[in-house]
């Protein structure tokens, strides 16, 4: 079968030699390797900006997941009812998915401009709201939430649209005899829409916390882990260490701690998110 | 439900919504139409003249055309193998309920989560030793690969929706499976194939990272590549940036528009299976 010729070329074979340089200290020229044990994985735990990248992966997932799936979720019931300007909303929300998200990293530099008078600080101190001023991709404290919001304005839209799809597999009829018992917006939401939901919540949190984990282009195009190492996720560690220090053994580490991070998370989130459905 | 008042006023929520999220795409549409001058004395207002000149240079300069003809030939040739590739291997991996079927599609399962960072440099080495660095070949091998298994996966779920008759009826007609496979069964994937389609373009269209690493400086870029090697060399020059990355995302927005209607419903229903 070809197809699985190709995937075992492009997938397979590449991941297993990944995992297994990831024992090594192998520089990327040549085949030159010595097998080093778990020297690679001793140095990561004690590397500052490794680790700094291991906490922001986790708060940007814990950020994206959160955040963007609250949004979308709104967004879709905001779209979802009769109001009538609801296909061109949704048209609205959903375009920036199909955009490069290069290319949305740097529309939303633009927007980040330090300037006081330009983009969203113009627009803050249109607004009154002088004070809330920043220099949002250069200050290290937000930095990283100016990040996280890019791709939460980028994503939100593809969380509305699973959403949707999931709102109209909710029979209207439950909540006309749920209306008519007396039940209001918030008991409705949370007795009939919510629990019907649960599948598509599962792929929306599914979706976004591999997003997260492996987040990488937003920020080499925004910050490139700056400033500092402000912004550094796993992805970008990874990168650099390969591509900028030439050191592949610890690169593939990197690769491989994150690997085992996105594979756990997948079981637990399967496991526990599935049997909400079930017993829902 | 009728149109009530409290709909017009969720009406009214849901446009200033709307207006907010659209703030970042006036800020940029603004920008290209402004000369510098405008740009530095009145940065958020509106352009007043107008101005289209970057629009030319910044196709010029980034070299736009031939970035867009690169991207769609690595795009459509990728997606048809994806297409034929995995719809044939789908249809075997649902129909055999062998052990070797049943592994090979859990084989296939965990691609999906398999980040592909770890086996990025090993990749990047095999590819160059194969001579496909800076190629069309080794990109379009390359997507055909990593999203196999996602395709692979919904290909997978329609068929065994599928009633196995159809099959079974072609093949005591005395058909090969193959040809079962072109003639009866393919047909009858339209709406998953539409699905897999748009999500496999959407994905390839907008992949950066691959194609910087693979294809910087071959003179084949893709559009977001060309895109990114244009900004950060006129960084400062934000009139002719905006209007290059306005030019830049047009054509796949343009199509958006176009199939907005499948798009979106491909969206939702490939991922709900």
């Amino acid at each position: 079968m070809p197809a699985v010729v190709v995937y075992a070329l492009v997938v397979l074979y590449p991941s297993i030699a990944g995992a297994g340089s990831a024992f090594t200290d192998w520089s990327g020229v040549g085949n030159a390797k010595s097998f080093v044990g778990l020297a690679n994985f001793k140095a990561l735990f004690q590397d500052d900006q490794a680790l700094g990248a291991l906490r922001n992966t986790l708060l940007l997932t814990v950020a994206i997941v959160v955040v963007q799936n609250g949004i979308g979720l709104l967004l879709a019931l905001g779209v979802h009812t009769q109001i009538k300007s609801r296909m061109l909303l949704r048209l609205v929300f959903f375009a920036p998915v199909v955009v490069s998200p290069v290319m949305v990293a740097f529309l939303w530099k633009f927007v980040y401009n330090p300037a006081p008078d330009a983009g969203l600080n113009a627009a803050l101190g249109a607004l009154g709201l002088g004070s809330l001023r920043q220099d949002w991709l250069g200050n290290p404290s937000i930095a990283l939430w100016s990040v996280a919001f890019t791709v939460i304005w980028q994503c939100a839209g593809y969380s509305m649209v699973i959403f949707l799809a999931g709102l109209e597999g909710v029979p209207a009829e439950l909540h006309e005899s749920a209306m008519v018992d007396g039940a209001g917006t918030v008991a409705r939401f949370r007795h009939i829409t919510w629990p019907l939901l649960a599948p598509a919540v599962t792929i929306n949190v599914m979706l976004s916390t591999v997003g997260g984990l492996t987040l990488f282009t937003q920020i080499i195009a925004m910050t490139n882990g700056g400033p500092g190492y402000a912004t550094d996720t796993l992805s970008t560690v990874l990168y650099k260490q390969a591509f900028v220090y030439g050191k592949f053994g610890y690169s593939t580490a990197v690769a491989l701690v994150l690997a085992i991070f996105v594979a756990a998370v997948s079981f637990v989130q399967i496991g526990y998110l599935r049997s909400r459905e079930t017993t829902a | 439900m009728k149109y009530r008042p409290r709909t017009f006023l969720l009406e009214v929520v849901m446009i200033v919504v709307a207006i907010g999220f659209l703030f970042p795409v006036y800020v940029l549409v603004t920008l290209a139409f402004k000369d510098p001058q405008q740009i530095a004395n009145r940065p958020l207002s509106l352009p007043s003249p107008p101005s289209v000149g970057a629009f030319g240079e910044a196709w010029r300069e980034a070299g736009l055309g031939s970035a867009l003809l690169n991207s769609t030939l690595i795009t459509v040739v990728s997606v048809l193998l994806l297409i034929a590739l995995g719809s044939l291997a789908a249809y075997f991996l649902a129909r055999t309920a062998t052990r070797l079927s049943y592994s090979l599609y859990i084989l296939f399962l965990v691609g999906i989560i398999l980040p592909f960072q770890l086996g990025m440099i090993p990749l990047y080495q095999l590819v160059d030793n194969l001579g496909l660095l800076g190629t069309y070949q080794g990109m379009i091998i390359f997507y055909t690969g990593i999203q196999l298994p996602f395709t692979v996966f919904l290909y997978t779920g329609f068929i065994r929706s599928l009633p196995a008759d159809y099959t079974n009826a072609a093949l005591i007609d005395g058909a090969s499976h193959l040809q079962a496979f072109a003639h009866v069964i393919f047909p009858l994937l339209r709406p998953i194939t539409g699905t897999v389609l748009i999500l496999n373009a959407v994905q390839i269209w907008n992949d950066f990272f691959t194609p910087l690493l693979y294809l910087g400086g071959s003179g084949h870029e893709t559009v977001p590549v060309r895109v990114f090697a244009f900004v950060n060399q006129y960084t400062s020059n934000y009139g002719l940036v905006a209007a290059g990355l306005i030019l830049a995302a047009l054509p796949i927005l343009l199509l958006f528009l176009f199939l907005q209607r499948y798009v979106i419903r491909g969206f939702a229903s490939g991922l709900k299976g």
